[in-house]
């Protein structure tokens, strides 16, 4: 996803010579074709969170484009209050970019886990977030994101993740939710990179026999309210899918426009329990461990549909 | 509208000037009607930090009078100096000093902390002419000045970026994050001044967290110092003139000035960073002011 990024600001940078892109010391190999490309549209701001948020908003408040770009928690809990007085009270023209959302670092151990970053930064009035599922969406929401003005939040995955949609992403609009899969027993709501265990999980439920409708959400706020209007509707069950804790992130932002809907469908919530991960290893084994791997989401979704 | 004595609150702060006007070009008038208004607003609010707006008073009317490129009738005017007071809880001062140099009409001081009011007690930039940038936390005005003096450098233009930081805010490791980026980056457009009035919230600096020693710190940080009496028009000036003349580095000008200062009683006394002047303490605070009027 961070290559699909770099890829699809580099073709912003060149139409738009004032776009500057601040790091905060990371993007060693990631960023390289960018700062050679536009020497001057970088800043390396060096491990220094807070000034690197306050100053791009004096940047952006000269007239640009300004993205700060760091791992984990570094862009945005680091330095939350200069995002929230600085950036967005300012509405200024900050795109802040994490790359390693969830457990994409998951072996470097707990400060490394980007667990609680949707739900602190989705509460911020004036910050539109984004969670793209795989390298097609972010390629779709990048250029959106940079067209728009005030202040965004991007989580990306980190590198390597595979291609879930079949075809480019062509005109995406804001807060567009794109179907992957068609169904008809229960609809599984996706946002950001584990994208790919729920489009996993719902060919493990075909298997059982369980039609399961693939939704994923790269823009949580605002979010797209008909779709999720449109699947209470359609179905009974409603399960969201986030590597992120359950407590005020996608799921539920979810749960907030469905019942304004006054939906008799019952949503339930997969990420994190309200808890912090003390163990590590690998994304994979750690989205096992916290039951939200492929397998867990079909496991889950079976009983739920049992019960 | 009346305010008092069948006064307006712009006759009642003037008085002393009437019948003619007060000359707000002048730098050690527009010093005293910003204490003056800081007494008033605080008094009319109950509000609280007069001892900050006082400190603050000399080095806000020199730049409003002798420094900052600005116009009142065109705030956004796009090659304006820029001012941040990354003190933010010294606001008063900034509207004063904005609406006595014409940016918005001196009656609307009266309006401070009042429900509705976009005046709020640490300065907003919502609704308030003049007002380059909200604060309130304190640590965040120097590295948002480091953004914009970035941002004249790679335009090419040669505007200015003023920073006051209180001397107290200096704890913050996100000014000293914004000294190390501003002296790397060579930003010589940009200019803090440290009003440096040796008290913070509980107690003198010195007893609270030790600053001292201050200007080597900032020199060690590869800044231009200046260390200059912050009550003396003069000599603020000529310091800000030297700093404007700089080059390679960004400049730092360390005021000394006295929290409370021009009310004897308000002076380097900490309660006044908290207390509001009611009743006779207002009163003689408001005589002391007129004794001392330019």
């Amino acid at each position: 996803m961070r290559d699909a990024f770099v890829r699809a600001l580099m073709r912003q940078a060149a139409d738009d010579r004032r776009l500057v892109l601040i790091t905060g010391d990371l993007g060693f190999g990631v960023l390289k074709p960018f700062w050679e490309t536009y020497p001057d549209q970088f800043i390396n701001a060096g491990i220094a969170e807070q000034a690197m948020t306050s100053m791009a908003a004096g940047l952006s408040l000269t007239g640009r484009t300004v993205i700060t770009y760091s791992i984990g928690n570094f862009p945005t809990l680091r330095c939350l209050e200069q995002i929230r007085n600085d950036c967005a009270y300012h509405d200024a023209n900050v795109k802040i970019v994490c790359v390693g959302g969830g457990f994409a670092y998951g072996s470097l151990g707990m400060s490394h886990h980007a667990t609680e970053d949707i739900a602190v930064l989705r509460a911020l009035p004036g910050v539109t977030v984004f969670a793209p599922g795989d390298p097609a969406e972010v390629e779709a929401v990048v250029p959106e994101m940079l067209k728009m003005p005030g202040t965004c939040y991007l989580r990306l995955g980190r590198g390597g993740e595979p291609t879930l949609h079949d075809a480019p992403v062509t005109g995406w609009k804001m807060p567009q939710a794109l179907t992957i899969r068609r169904g008809t027993d229960v609809a599984l709501l996706s946002s950001g990179g584990i994208l790919t265990q729920t489009v996993s999980a719902a060919g493990m439920l075909a298997e059982k026999g369980i039609s399961a409708e693939v939704v994923s959400f790269p823009c949580v706020k605002p979010i797209d309210r008909e779709k999720i209007s449109e699947l209470c509707t359609r179905f009974a069950h409603l399960v969201t899918v986030e590597e992120h804790t359950i407590v005020g992130g996608f799921g539920s932002a979810v749960c907030e426009a469905a019942m304004e809907t006054g939906t008799a469908a019952v949503i339930h919530r997969i990420g994190m329990e309200d808890t912090y991960s003390t163990i590590v290893g690998t994304q994979q084994y750690l989205r096992s461990c916290y039951q939200m791997d492929d397998r867990a989401i079909c496991e889950r979704t079976m009983a739920w549909l049992k019960a | 509208m009346e305010y008092r004595d069948g006064m307006t609150y712009t006759q009642w702060v003037h008085a002393g000037f009437l019948p003619g006007e007060p000359d707000v070009s002048d730098p050690e008038v527009l010093a005293w009607l910003i204490r003056r208004h800081g007494l008033e607003m605080t008094h009319i609010s109950r509000g609280s930090h007069i001892g900050a707006i006082f400190s603050v008073a000399e080095i806000m009317s020199v730049l409003y009078t002798r420094i900052l490129h600005v116009d009142p009738s065109n705030p956004s005017m796009e090659d304006r100096d820029r001012l941040i007071l990354s003190k933010g809880h010294a606001g008063a001062a900034v509207y004063a000093a904005l609406a006595e140099r014409g940016f918005f009409p001196v009656e609307e001081l009266r309006q401070h902390y009042a429900n509705g009011s976009h005046l709020s007690g640490h300065v907003s930039h919502r609704g308030v002419p003049g007002v380059e940038f909200s604060t309130g936390s304190l640590g965040h005005g120097l590295a948002v000045g480091t953004g914009m003096a970035l941002g004249a450098r790679m335009d090419g233009r040669g505007w200015h970026t003023f920073v006051v930081l209180g001397d107290g805010e200096c704890d913050e490791g996100s000014v000293w994050e914004a000294a190390l980026e501003a002296n790397h980056f060579g930003l010589d457009h940009l200019i803090a001044v440290v009003d440096h009035n040796h008290m913070q919230s509980l107690d003198f600096c010195e007893k609270t967290i030790r600053l001292e020693p201050f200007g080597e710190k900032w020199a060690a940080f590869g800044w231009h110092v200046q260390r200059v009496d912050g009550h003396d028009v003069h000599a603020l000036e000529e310091a800000f003139r030297k700093a404007l003349a700089h080059t390679g580095s960004p400049s730092v000008i360390i005021a000394d000035t006295v929290k409370g200062k021009g009310v004897s009683f308000m002076e380097n006394d900490i309660l006044w960073h908290y207390r509001t002047p009611q009743g006779d303490e207002y009163e003689a605070a408001r005589q002391e002011l007129e004794a001392h009027r330019p």
